[in-house]
């Protein structure tokens, strides 16, 4: 009897909810894979989807926002199996999610606050979402590396468009198919795998971008993301990679701030 | 076709909401140490259907044996508990809220067949909030110190927790989401009248696999409540019903240092300025009183209109409550529900009795009632004087009391003029002026331009003989937890 | 709370024939044609033929150059001809363009006149232009019946919504109408509600009963039949006629009828049961 001949997957990239293959049509080898080898213009579309589903996510409530994690959350521990990465790694992964579910509607209370102005006037200060962020993923760990600043981010109610590993793009890849199934909005997170040193300059220097967390652990890539952010006061934060759960959430509310803006409001108060 | 037109009537058909899917057990035991078990020294007691006076299920009533047993269950379990991570503690609670998520139409049902109130409002309010605060406080249980402005803190220990009729199953979740967060474990002693969707949560806590001995809930009346706070071995206890119980509560527990928050009455002022938009207020009335019969806590039970709108507003809430529907908890439609037992209707007929006699003019709404059950049709008292017993005690119905008032200054002032300090409404389209007024109110929650919203994020609780201690928010983890120096 | 009424069995089925009786079905596409509009007025006339229980539209509505069209194929049904005038959807016109507009609308056979107010004028804070415009329509329309579009959609909030539709009914208005069905929104229920209740407050004070039209984005019947419980709870059972409620509306009529069916045979239909006129 013949061996059943299994039906082998193709890795496109995750852009605006759908699986697109790169508009360049190139590809790297990677595992015996031919993983996208995404363009510029694939950065172009991807910003533009995080921007057009950016208002509506922002406008969710946090408690929804932290629904949608969990599920992502249940998502990810239910399809386990499909990642080839340290059960350890994984379990973190799945357990950052869980955490930063729990903290989008603990933020505001955190970090925001009303104000005693010596005047009689209600003020208060609120943290809100700065909008869509770029995420440079390390190469190592390729999984919880990426989870550890997706996840503020969206808890944060921001968009992400993130780079993924040259060397390790699969897992990320793989975390777009469990997005699939799990209630995040199409465009609300976006990931490309390709040459980061092509990829996170356009990113840095695109325009509509917010804010860029950058783990890349590239110290000339990042000197040059810094300086392209410069052309319109893009907010940047480098940070090194997350090896483990504790080391991920210890500083969670400094990931939570750096991708938040305050803003503050006053108004009278008399007859 | 027709030639000529000929007026079609149009009323709403029943649109009820079947209970045929939910299945209750005939009886149900104490749930004490991850199972049902029987009473050592308690009862049976059958739970009725305040609509129809028919057997909802049957439930044990715990006996002080059995309420000691259930402490010790609490006890054994605390340190266990208390050691897991936040993460962990957090992760049962997560799955404690999806659980009531996916059960959630039954246990609305079951809600409004074992309380009275109508099913829409156990659908749309009681059940999703319950879900939400366990969501909320699972994700402090790994972020306690943010919650406390950075200080170091542990659990107190056994948490005794006592709930009221009014909203069983969402009290409940008031009072075991934080605790358990915050790494207590608890004994749960629902109302008298409605203990059992809080036995369904007990199914829920097995289901979640929430360890043995963390959470044990034991239905019982006055009795039972007392035996429990009198229990030597707890380190918390969080009642929420009337003022005079809590009183008692209060006095028993002195010279323990046990740690106390009491969620108590009200008689909260609804104010209404004539710069308000009076079409919502009117809503934000009707919403304020006969939201659940009237029987809330917070319930905007005095109504205190600015003199120069007063005719207007009485005019049109009169008016919108001609069109309440009362009757049938289950059919989607109704409005107003049964009242919750045949001792809380007597309440109210008393005190509306008391009204009458004052010299206060009553309005009730005319409708049909059903011959059975327990039922009390909307009603508004006016030229009522501040004296009045029904603008001093609680009637806990749906039963308005409404004054009037010259000034701002004035409002406050009436508003203020009382025991209790739970919460007010204040209707005014000047942003300033709500604020302004906001803060003079002796208050611990106060609604501007709306009534009755309730968020698992937003601190709940009372001034004066409304009680202490919050609910919601960071500031309800506090209640359970102590600061380490 | 009114939101939730459950409407089931009985009272669905009265209450889609209810709001089958108050449709002004309508058409106001740059493509109509007489022909076109023929088989629109005979669906209003006889929207399902296989269940004649079902009651006649109450109006159809289109452009004025289609008006005698529909006039003449209404001839003796009892559904009145209803046309759309004053430079619409924008008005953006002229005075005497709109006044033009409205009087060859009537002498072609119009019986009533879906008008909309100056957007320009009311967003500008000219309320004696918009209510000096809704009046001299009225002088135009002679014994047609006026129906003031606000437009909703444009005004931007519900007090606009409110001062809107007492400016209309002030200046003469018949009924006062939620929107063209051209703009982003229309009927909502939080815009039907405030116009309700405007309306209410008017006829206390007035002792006159202006109707409404609720017009745009009621597309199913639940919507439908939500407008209708707050026709109901906001003014009365005296006021579900389509003397004083109607909607517009194009493609809910088959929805009505697909749901009526489904009273009848517990069946979920299918949209090619019915005529698409």
């Amino acid at each position: 009897m013949s061996e059943r001949l299994a039906v082998k997957k193709t890795y496109k990239l995750f852009v605006g909810g759908a699986f697109v293959r790169s508009e360049s049509g190139r590809y790297d080898r990677n595992q015996g894979f031919n993983v996208p080898r995404g363009s510029r213009k694939d950065v172009r579309d991807a910003v533009l989807a995080a921007r057009n589903s950016s208002n509506k996510w922002a406008a969710r409530t946090a408690y929804n926002r932290g629904q949608v994690l969990y599920r992502f959350a249940e998502a990810l521990e239910s399809r386990a199996a499909d990642f080839h990465v340290d059960r350890s790694e994984l379990d973190a992964s799945i357990d950052t999610l869980v955490h930063y579910a729990g903290w989008t509607d603990k933020l505001q209370p955190v970090l925001g606050g009303i104000n005693p102005v010596a005047a009689p006037f209600l003020s208060f200060s609120l943290p809100e979402p700065t909008g869509v962020v770029g995420i440079l993923a390390p190469d190592s760990p390729p999984l919880l590396g990426l989870v550890a600043e997706l996840a503020p981010v969206l808890a944060a109610g921001n968009t992400a468009v993130c780079i993924l590993s040259d060397d390790q793009p699969l897992p990320g890849l793989d975390l777009a198919e469990v997005m699939g199934i799990a209630d995040v909005p199409g465009g609300v997170v976006n990931l490309l795998s390709g040459r980061r040193a092509e990829l996170a300059p356009v990113l840095a220097g695109h325009h509509a971008l917010n804010a860029v967390v950058d783990a890349s652990a590239d110290d000339a890539l990042g000197a040059e993301i810094d300086r392209l952010a410069a052309e319109s006061v893009t907010r940047v934060r480098h940070a090194r990679p997350t090896t483990g759960y504790d080391e991920g959430v210890r500083d969670a509310l400094s990931r939570l701030e750096a991708v938040t803006e305050l803003k503050t409001a006053w108004h009278p108060v008399g007859a | 076709m027709t030639e000529t037109r000929t007026r079609i009537v149009w009323d709403y058909a029943p649109a009820p909401e079947s209970p045929d899917h939910v299945r209750l057990r005939d009886s149900y035991g104490l749930f004490i140490g991850g199972e049902f078990v029987d009473p050592l020294d308690g009862t049976r007691v059958a739970s009725i259907n305040p609509a129809t006076e028919e057997v909802v299920a049957e439930v044990a009533f715990a006996g002080a044996q059995d309420v000691s047993r259930a402490v010790q269950a609490a006890r054994s379990a605390q340190p266990g508990w208390a050691a897991l991570t936040g993460l962990e503690r957090g992760k049962y609670l997560f799955r404690i809220a999806r659980l009531i998520q996916e059960r959630a139409r039954e246990l609305a049902i079951v809600e409004s067949m074992d309380g009275g109130k109508p099913v829409r409002e156990s659908r749309d309010v009681d059940v999703p909030l319950a879900a939400a605060h366990f969501f909320h406080y699972a994700g402090w249980a790994d972020k306690l110190s943010y919650g406390v402005g950075g200080r170091s803190v542990e659990p107190l220990g056994v948490a005794a927790q006592i709930v009221p009729w009014n909203f069983p199953l969402l009290m409940a979740a008031w009072k075991l989401a934080p605790a358990l967060a915050c790494g207590n474990t608890a004994v749960l002693k629902p109302a008298e009248t409605t203990p059992v969707t809080a036995l369904l949560l007990a199914e829920i806590c097995q289901e979640a696999e929430l360890p043995e001995g963390v959470v044990s809930i034991i239905p019982g009346d006055g009795a039972t409540g007392a035996a429990l706070v009198r229990e030597p071995d707890i380190d918390k206890v969080a009642f929420t019903g009337s003022t005079s119980v809590g009183k008692n509560i209060q006095a028993a527990l002195a010279g323990r240092g046990v740690s106390l928050t009491l969620e108590l009455g009200g008689k909260s002022a609804n104010v209404v300025f004539e710069d308000a938009a009076l079409d919502q207020a009117v809503e934000g009335i009707v919403n304020g009183i006969f939201f659940n019969q009237g029987h809330v806590c917070c319930a905007g039970s005095r109504l205190l209109i600015q003199e120069s709108v007063a005719d207007a507003v009485v005019a049109k809430l009169w008016e919108r409550m001609g069109r309440l529907r009362v009757g049938d908890p289950l059919d989607k439609n109704t409005d107003v529900g049964a009242i919750n037992s045949r001792e809380q209707l007597e309440r109210i007929e008393e005190l509306v009795e008391s009204g009458e006699g004052e010299g206060a003019v009553r309005r009730t709404v005319a409708c049909e009632l059903p011959s059975r059950g327990f039922w009390f049709a909307p009603t508004i008292f006016t030229d009522v004087a501040p004296a009045h017993r029904i603008a001093v005690e609680e009637i806990f119905g749906p039963v308005v009391s409404v004054m009037t008032f010259r000034t701002q200054a004035e409002a406050i002032e009436k508003a203020n003029n009382s025991a209790y300090g739970l919460a007010a409404g204040i209707w005014t389209d000047k942003g300033s002026k709500a604020f302004e007024v906001a803060s003079a109110l002796q208050a611990g929650v106060v609604w501007q331009n709306t009534y009755n919203h309730f968020d698992p994020s937003a601190a709940f609780g009372g001034y004066k003989e409304s009680g202490f201690g919050r609910e919601g928010g960071p500031a309800g983890l506090r209640p359970y937890l102590r600061v380490v120096p | 709370m009114l939101g939730k009424r459950s409407i089931k069995t009985t009272a669905k089925q009265q209450g889609i024939k209810l709001a089958v009786s108050m449709l002004d079905l309508t058409t106001l596409e740059g493509a109509d044609t007489p022909g076109k509009v023929r088989h629109l007025c005979a669906k209003a006339v006889c929207p399902a033929p296989t269940m004649p229980e079902i009651p006649s539209c109450a109006a159809v509505c289109v452009y004025p150059s289609l008006i005698g069209v529909v006039r003449e194929a209404l001839e003796g049904t009892g559904v009145h001809a209803a046309s759309v005038a004053t430079a619409f959807p924008s008005g953006q016109a002229s005075l005497e363009v709109k006044l033009r507009d409205t009087e060859e609308a009537v002498a072609a056979g119009a019986e009533e006149i879906d008008m909309v107010i100056s957007r320009e004028a009311f967003l500008a804070g000219d309320d004696t232009r918009v209510m000096e415009e809704i009046v001299r329509v009225k002088e135009a329309c002679g014994d047609a019946h006026l129906k003031v579009i606000i437009e909703t959609a444009e005004l931007g909030s519900y007090d606009h919504v409110r001062h809107a539709s007492m400016l209309s009914m002030e200046a003469g208005a018949d009924f006062v109408k939620t929107s063209t069905g051209k703009a982003a929104s229309g009927a909502t229920p939080g815009v039907t509600l405030v116009m309700l209740e405007a309306i209410r407050d008017y006829m206390d004070r007035s002792g006159r009963a202006v109707g409404m039209k609720a017009a745009g984005g009621v597309s199913t019947s639940k919507a439908a039949l939500h407008r209708l419980v707050l026709v109901k709870e906001t003014l009365g059972d005296e006021w579900l006629t389509p003397d004083r409620f109607r909607i517009g509306a194009s493609s809910l009529l088959n929805d009505l009828l697909m749901q009526y069916q489904k009273t009848q045979t517990g069946r979920y239909a299918r949209p090619e049961d019915f005529s698409k006129e």
